[in-house]
């Protein structure tokens, strides 16, 4: 038995001595025992490893591989590699063989090390030691490497940080770079190092990178896995930006749209203004199908029911994530009531059809004891599409924000307009903020009828307010007033048209 | 008006920047400052300094100039209707910034973006002066990515292109109607007239003058573009055929793929949905097998009646599944485009395949060690001892690599 002893510092340069010396003298690899990290390099205890200049030729493609094993943390690298050099002797086309299993180990063992090696490039982080305005600024950084990777990275930083002077430490070896020399030392105790004002910058740039629409932390692991974390001063961030990114999206979805600031009209002059320049307008266009928003917005051509379906069918031709299908009102197209409620549900969204779910048939048993009929009424909803969030296979009802109920609003006009009805009957706080403007107050606004650019508004609660009641008496009791609301409502509608 | 610390001009002006996708810092020429004289260095490949956790990599130090612009477009944080908060850089906040965090190891480098002030000119020669202080004074040989004015004055651009190692230009939206719909004072044929003087100078810069000599390479990590996916009614088909247009007439290095997500202060003419990711994911998967696998883009999507990718399934193994008859494919015998387009083969696995196979024949065992996706290839290839048998004809071959229905979290 020989055992060679390979010293912490020089391992790849150490083993391949060794390596050539053992092949030059026949011992075959069952006779190599190979110790890591003893006191001097080249130390051989019981029978001395043969040294020699003997020259071994070996494909390079295996230099390279064995130049990066022997960083892996793998006690059995040494003799792995050295066993596989021995089948090399007589195995010339072994390096290509993707197939074989020694070499599988090897080369995996190999992207360890490189993947540690690109790790500890990207991971360090510097923190400022000495004073700005020295001729040579120093830094110094605390790094846990997975593999002993520190000789094989130092060059990486010293080609990177020609111009200051840094230190490397870790709890095996650590590397310093002083003038333009890079020494190795090992077994440095932890340096004790200053604060750093460019981290609270850095944690202020990573938070603020981050898009709070798009979390991916299995990504992230992946590629910055935990075990870093503690010497990343950007890590401090994650758990805090994760807790709170769900909160951000839904505040930006329910934000109301804002009007444009002052300056914004200002600028649009400007630029429309001549001697700006403008893009040129003669550019050539390829024909495409899209949905011109514009067009709509400037209140378009809808002449009759009949083209409005039109464009609502257009509309339903994509769905957004999230949402249902495009559900228009239904009704007699002269009806005198004019029925608005929030959104469609579930059931709405499946049959296309408005007021069809619990909901609706809540409204249909009032409507019936209110004397109301609803085959007499135009029947809508203040927002056209199901807006749900999905819980297993289970479409979850959201309640519509300004922007959707913005988006709608178009809808909604168009109908009042092709309608005409007398009354609107508001149910609910969309319907409510779709025709009034305001959604506050409506328990206390219930059952009245209220002026506005669409017509005369009468307001009363929406039936699913009823169905979410958790007794069954206040539902009772409810329902019984919502009833007195349609017959209010009823009652207006017959005044109006006496 | 307070003025803003330099903490909370970085705080409103990276938020700005998040909507650009590109990170790489990769492709350029190898520098280094070894020699003691400037600070940095550029290796073939690039490093990410850091994940956020939306999964992407931080690798520049990505900001804008400024947020302050005079143009509306719709999809933008930073339209001039907005009322997201505005800041404004000064060229040594830049400067002082980028090279601090890059001594710190944060970073590979800069992203300098910026919204229009004053005008494309003004803009553009602002941005040219951070890059030339960093590059000239300081000796900065870090990566720099500077996103170019489309209307600017094209010797600007020639100057920022000697200076920064990638410039690009945001196709923004894949259809040109849609760019005029949703970003009036923007024209596609500007754009592209940009990218093409881009191209133009790159290819210059590498011919070599009668003395032989090279001249200063142009944006020698090549020209980029991006474009907003979902916010529009493009199907993927023309996404796909933009993409092949934009990398065959202007050799682009990247094109990429943003899902839109919502953002702050929002117009009311777009949807403010969950961003489709996976939709941006399959995208990617698309143009990888248009540049590296010999897919053409028309193949991708044509397995489809409504032109998108599938969503449960990678469009090589869609394209598989719709070609069942070309496979089993032998891996023994099979020519490199042929292996190419089994599913679950990369293209390291075809190059070890083909190295392998040269000394002996390969076996199923073989194929694990080299690093092949087994899973997705079972049904598609033979090889010594290993045969799918009818495997490939099962009628529910597609439901064995779709997801399962999953439940989402509660929270």
């Amino acid at each position: 038995m020989r055992q060679v002893q390979l010293p912490r510092i020089g391992t790849d340069k150490a083993w391949r001595g060794a390596a050539r010396g053992l092949l030059a003298a026949r011992i075959p690899p069952e006779e190599v025992i190979w110790d890591h990290g003893g006191a001097a390099p080249g130390l051989f205890e019981g029978e001395a490893a043969p040294t020699g200049p003997a020259t071994v030729k070996v494909p390079k493609a295996f230099v390279d591989l064995a130049n990066r094993v022997v960083w892996h943390r793998d006690p059995e690298r040494f003799a792995r590699l050295y066993a596989f050099l021995w089948r090399l002797r007589t195995q010339r086309g072994l390096m290509e063989d993707r197939g074989d299993p020694a070499l599988a180990d090897l080369r995996r063992m190999e992207k360890a090390v490189n993947r540690c090696r690109h790790k500890m490039t990207a991971f360090v982080r510097f923190r400022e030691i000495g004073p700005r305005d020295a001729p040579r600024r120093s830094f110094a950084a605390w790094f846990e490497p997975t593999h002993h990777t520190v000789e094989l990275t130092a060059p990486f930083f010293a080609r990177r940080f020609g111009d200051m002077d840094w230190l490397i430490a870790t709890p095996d070896v650590s590397a310093r770079f002083e003038n333009g020399a890079i020494t190795l030392h090992e077994d440095l105790p932890r340096p004790d190092l200053p604060q750093d004002a460019h981290e609270d910058l850095w944690r202020t740039y990573f938070s603020n990178i981050f898009n709070p629409a798009r979390v991916k932390v299995g990504a992230m692991m992946s590629e910055m896995p935990k075990k870093y974390w503690k010497n990343l001063p950007e890590a401090q961030a994650i758990p805090g930006l994760l807790a709170e990114a769900e909160a951000r999206v839904r505040r930006m979805a329910e934000a109301a749209p804002t009007l444009p600031p002052l300056r914004a009209e200002r600028i649009r002059e400007r630029l429309a203004a001549p001697g700006v320049v403008r893009a040129d307008p003669t550019g050539q266009e390829r024909a495409v199908d899209l949905f011109d928003k514009a067009d709509i917005d400037s209140g378009g051509a809808i002449p009759d029911f009949a083209a409005l379906r039109a464009r609502a069918a257009e509309e339903d031709r994509t769905t957004p994530e999230g949402y249902g299908r495009f559900v228009l009102g239904e009704g007699p197209e002269d009806a005198d009531l004019m029925v608005v409620g929030e959104q469609p549900g579930d059931v709405e969204d499946r049959e296309g059809r408005p007021f069809v779910g619990p909901a609706g048939q809540v409204f249909d048993r009032a409507a019936v004891a209110a004397g109301l009929d609803r085959r007499e009424a135009y029947v809508t909803n203040a927002v056209k599409r199901f807006k749900f969030t999905l819980r297993g296979k289970r479409r979850i009802h959201q309640s519509p924000g300004a922007p959707e109920i913005e988006q709608a609003r178009w809808w909604i006009a168009r109908e009042v307009e092709l309608v005409r009805p007398k009354l609107l009957l508001a149910m609910g706080g969309t319907a409510a903020e779709t025709l009034t403007g305001t959604r506050a107050g409506i328990l206390k606004r219930r059952g009245h009828v209220e002026e506005t650019e669409y017509g005369l508004v009468f307001l009363t609660v929406h039936p699913s307010y009823i169905l979410r009641l958790p007794d069954a008496e206040l539902q009772r009791e409810e329902e019984a007033r919502y009833v007195a609301d349609l017959a209010a409502a009823k009652e207006a509608l017959g005044r109006m048209a006496a | 008006m307070a003025r803003k610390s330099l903490q909370e001009k970085l705080a409103i002006l990276s938020d700005a920047a998040r909507y650009d996708a590109s990170c790489a810092s990769s492709g350029t020429t190898r520098r280094n400052s070894r020699d003691g004289k400037g600070l940095g260095s550029t290796e073939g490949s690039g490093i990410c300094h850091a994940y956020a956790p939306d999964g992407r990599c931080i690798s520049l130090l990505k900001i804008l100039m400024t947020n302050f612009c005079i143009y509306d477009c719709a999809y933008c944080v930073n339209r001039v209707s907005s009322n997201v908060e505005r800041a404004r850089f000064s060229v040594e906040e830049v400067v002082t910034l980028t090279l601090e965090f890059y001594r710190r190891n944060y970073i590979e480098g800069l992203f300098l973006s910026s919204g229009i002030i004053r005008s494309p000119d003004d803009t553009m020669a602002d941005m040219v002066r951070i890059v030339r202080t960093l590059r000239e004074e300081h000796g900065f040989k870090g990566y720099i990515h500077l996103k170019t004015i489309p209307d600017a004055d094209p010797k600007l651009i020639e100057e920022a292109g000697l200076l920064a190692d990638r410039v690009s230009i945001n196709v923004e939206l894949p259809l040109d109607a849609s760019v005029k719909a949703y970003a009036p004072e923007k024209n596609p044929d500007r754009i592209r007239g940009a990218m093409g003087r881009t191209r133009a100078l790159r290819d210059a810069s590498a011919d070599r003058s009668h003395t032989g000599k090279r001249p200063k390479r142009f944006a020698p990590a090549g020209q980029s573009t991006q474009m907003i996916v979902g916010a529009d009614g493009a199907n993927d088909a023309a996404i796909l055929g933009q993409s092949t247009r934009l990398y065959s007439d202007y050799k682009l290095k990247r094109v990429y793929y943003s899902a839109f997500s919502p953002i702050p202060d929002a117009t009311a003419a777009l949807p403010l949905v969950k961003p489709p990711l996976i939709r941006e994911h399959r995208l990617y998967q698309a143009d990888w097998l248009m540049r590296f696998y010999g897919f053409d883009a028309t193949e991708i999507t044509a397995q489809s009646a409504d032109g998108n990718l599938d969503l449960a399934v990678d469009p090589k193994l869609a394209w598989a599944l719709a070609h069942r008859e070309r496979f089993p494919v032998d891996v023994n015998r099979a020519e490199k485009e042929v292996l190419l387009r089994v599913p679950g083969f990369g293209t390291k696995t075809v190059t070890r395949i083909l190295a392998t196979r040269r000394h002996r024949t390969l076996r199923w065992d073989d194929l694990a060690r080299i690093g092949a996706n087994l899973k997705s290839a079972r049904p598609f290839v033979t090889l010594g001892d290993w045969r799918p048998g009818r495997l490939l004809d099962t009628a529910d071959l597609r439901a064995r690599f779709a997801p399962p229905a999953e439940q989402l979290s509660l929270f």
